[in-house]
């Protein structure tokens, strides 16, 4: 189950499109999954043959669960099953079905099933790919590599597989013990602090809790950022939508939370004269025919996506207490839902993209994460967000960053303001821009430099 | 085009670009864009569909015309011939 965003926990299985002996390309969507906040189409990482599925349609998993594995073109088939030595990687994958464990609701996650698979969420036959920052960031925060389920691309263990590993609750180790006894005082393992090896939790951690009550001070002792309570966790199928929207708002109040707890926000405002976009926004409209037009928000977002290029800065992930800085710039569109809610997938490679182009992207991710359908590689990947609430009226807004990116930019309403120049005043159209950026990432001063730039790249909408 | 025509194809494409909108809701002299909460995408989705329905050009000088339910009846009626 791959990491389809920094608040997700879980995910249900609900189509696979794909079975055994299927012949697969990377990229192809194999599954769908549904989130809090979505519907997502499950993209492979890797080209083979699915071998083995082995989370079954219906079934809610945490993240790092292997769900299917994938045969490599180049590795043979493996013999009839009972004659063939079973790998290390088969039997993590065989356990959840095969093991006999009816007393565990799927809601209730069997977190060391899940742990021990040492391959990607669609396991394959290659060794563990770690690079560099992600084996610091490992040893940093104390886990395991050979433990955490790698969801990048080819099996890459990356740094969202080692957060979620370390953070509590996500993929905490407990023994068989702890889980039949948490079961039978009705006590969530995943809120527990283990005392047992690498932070496991026992028999007795899950006896002390129950006796403290359901939660009590163990059980607070340790916030953890799970946000689903099991009431609203849907044991199969489709959820209702009110079930998903109080999901949705469980899931973006506890990913806000954590990034108000976690980054230390600085906020800037520039205002920016809109003369010239508009006025070659309309030009270049009159060229094109009504399934073509462009519309204001494309040439922000490109603008957005070529400033970053300036000032790196604002654009990649925080690791543990350390920046790293993105080399593309996959923009996350703030995306508000009718029904409530909002989500942020990415539109990939904005700054290579021509204009066309992206309107193109634009226009496809908003009716699909409208009608609730996105992609897992959009979901799990933004480098920074952009958010749009002109259309509303409003003036500016002052946005929350989506940990673990360190920056957003909000663009208010494009509207006429007077604007003094040249000692005239005259009217323009502007519009008012806003970072909200990460101080372990940047400085104001350099977010001052990138609202300039953007500013500079808005004045030569020919150029974008 | 007559204006019945008119008014039952916006709302069918309202319906297919805001299922959960609902169109009856919204004043014949509203906007659509706060009536219906759509934003600029959903707009242009709006207008684009309505160009393949009926063929109409739409230039993006007569999007203020089509942005209320009653402005957008006339200005199909005006620019769609009669069938037949």
């Amino acid at each position: 189950m791959p990491s389809l965003g920094a608040d997700m926990d879980a995910g249900t299985v609900s189509k696979w499109m794909v079975a055994p002996g299927d012949a697969v390309r990377r990229g192809d969507i194999v599954a769908v999954v549904e989130t809090e906040k979505s519907t997502i189409e499950v993209e492979i990482f890797e080209s083979g043959t699915i071998e083995d599925i082995v989370v079954p349609e219906g079934e809610r998993v945490p993240v790092g669960t292997v769900l299917a594995t994938v045969r490599a073109p180049q590795v043979p088939p493996a013999p009839p099953a009972g004659e063939r030595p079973r790998s290390r990687t088969q039997r993590a994958a065989g356990a959840p079905s095969t093991a006999p464990e009816p007393a565990v609701p799927s809601s209730a996650p069997d977190v060391t099933a899940a742990a021990t698979g040492p391959d990607g969420a669609v396991a394959s036959r290659r060794p563990l790919v770690v690079s560099p920052v992600v084996r610091h960031l490992a040893a940093e925060l104390g886990v395991d590599l050979d433990t955490v389920a790698g969801t990048g691309g080819g099996g890459l263990v990356t740094r969202a597989d080692v957060e979620h590993a370390a953070r509590p609750g996500s993929r905490r180790r407990s023994s068989p013990r702890a889980r039949r006894l948490g079961e039978e005082f009705g006590v969530d393992l995943t809120s527990l602090v283990g005392t047992g090896p690498g932070g496991a939790v026992t028999g007795d951690d899950v006896r002390r809790a129950a006796s403290a009550g359901a939660g009590g001070a163990a059980a607070r002792a340790h916030p953890t950022t799970r946000t689903v309570p099991a009431a609203t966790a849907p044991e199969s199928g489709a959820p209702s939508t009110e079930e998903r929207q109080l999901a949705m708002r469980h899931a973006i109040g506890a990913l806000m939370a954590r990034s108000k707890r976690e980054i230390p926000h600085y906020y800037l405002r520039t205002v920016v004269d809109m003369s010239r976009a508009a006025a070659w926004l309309e030009q270049a409209n009159l060229e094109r025919p009504v399934t073509g037009r462009l519309v204001m928000p494309v040439l922000m977002l490109k603008a957005v996506a070529l400033a970053v290029a300036e000032v790196p800065e604002m654009n990649g992930f925080m690791v543990g207490d350390r920046f790293e800085p993105s080399t593309a710039a996959h923009v996350g569109v703030a995306v508000s839902l009718r029904t409530g809610g909002v989500i942020a997938p990415a539109i990939h490679d904005v700054g290579t993209l021509g204009l066309d182009d992206v309107m193109t992207r634009l226009r496809d991710l908003v009716v699909r994460a409208r009608g609730g359908v996105l992609r897992s590689s959009e979901m799990s990947d933004p480098t920074i967000t952009v958010t749009n609430l002109g259309d509303l009226g409003v003036d500016e807004v002052f946005g929350v960053i989506y940990p673990p990116q360190v920056a957003l930019v909000g663009f208010g309403r494009v509207a006429e303001r007077p604007w003094a120049t040249g000692g005239l005043l005259g009217v323009r159209r502007c519009v008012s821009v806003t970072l909200s950026a990460d101080h372990r990432a940047s400085d104001g001063h350099r977010g001052g430099i990138f609202l300039a730039t953007i500013d500079r790249l808005l004045q030569r909408p020919e150029e974008l | 085009m007559s204006p019945d025509e008119a008014r039952q194809l916006i709302e069918a494409v309202l319906h297919e670009i805001a299922p959960e909108a609902d169109v009856a809701e919204v004043g014949p002299d509203e906007t659509l864009q706060e009536g219906l909460d759509l934003d600029s995408i959903d707009f242009l989705n709006f207008v684009v569909a309505l160009h393949e329905r009926t063929g109409l050009e739409i230039p993006e000088r007569d999007y203020p015309r089509l942005s209320t339910l009653q402005g957008g009846i006339e200005y199909l009626v005006a620019g769609v011939p009669a069938a037949g």
